[in-house]
């Protein structure tokens, strides 16, 4: 059988930190086509529910959450004319300022990539099963709750 | 047999990660019924829980979904990623 990483190509689960240059530098290899690039980058914030957060863990669940992010992937293309697409998703243990998401949509013009990212992050926030537990610089640990807001945002997209 | 995986607060909630049972169950819904016997813990999290993600596979399923041995069944609760 195949492993996730020839399976999913342009899904990266993975504990180490990525480069936005030569990502969006890869994703544009070979494409002579694309006129615009938009990347999306989320990053792990010092205060949560206004308390001060000293460590974010993130789990993943191996093969799951690969297949849930290629079908969000796939679901942006054929909603939007794209030239390439790569979600970069970390996983492990994280502090304040981390890189934790890429999301990188390539398009002929940019009112498609800007759309398609909008999209894969709000998908992916509310379907590709990853938790956070974050840890309180007493020592306090917790999972971090999932919001309503984010099922309003995934709403927009409906049908 | 069946693989049962626990994600996140479930795996900790519960204390374990993993188990097999015997494929004995026609749906998702039979298996928590049967899990939720184990007490009121089991009960909570997962008969009870109306926030309980389930998947059978790899793909998002429900109570409904019809279970045969050798998948793959999961309980976690939402996700909070990105």
């Amino acid at each position: 059988m195949k492993n996730a990483e020839e399976m999913y190509p342009y899904i990266k689960i993975q504990q180490a930190d990525f480069d936005l240059t030569v990502e969006n530098a890869k994703l544009r290899t070979g494409h002579k086509d694309i006129g615009a690039v938009v990347s999306f980058v989320g990053t792990v914030r010092d205060i949560n529910e206004g308390d001060e957060v000293a460590i974010l863990e993130l789990e993943h669940y191996p093969g799951m959450t690969e297949k849930a992010l290629e079908k969000i992937r796939l679901e942006a293309h054929d909603r939007w004319s794209l030239e390439a697409s790569l979600i970069i998703h970390r996983i492990g243990k994280m502090y304040p300022a981390d890189q934790i998401v890429l999301v990188a949509v390539a398009s002929r013009h940019r009112e498609n990539a800007f759309h398609a990212a909008h999209f894969i992050m709000d998908y992916l926030k509310t379907n590709a099963p990853f938790w956070k537990k974050e840890t309180l610089p007493d020592g306090d640990v917790r999972w971090v709750d999932s919001r309503v807001s984010d099922k309003e945002a995934e709403a927009r997209w409906a049908v | 047999m069946v693989n049962i995986l626990y994600f996140a607060s479930f795996r900790e909630m519960l204390g374990q990660a993993d188990e097999q049972m015997p494929a004995q169950h026609s749906t998702v819904g039979a298996l928590i019924s049967e899990l939720a016997q184990r007490g009121d813990l089991w009960k909570q999290a997962l008969l009870e829980n109306t926030n309980l993600q389930i998947a059978v596979n790899h793909d998002v399923a429900s109570r409904e979904t019809a279970i045969k041995a050798g998948d793959e069944v999961a309980f976690f609760p939402p996700v909070t990623g990105g």
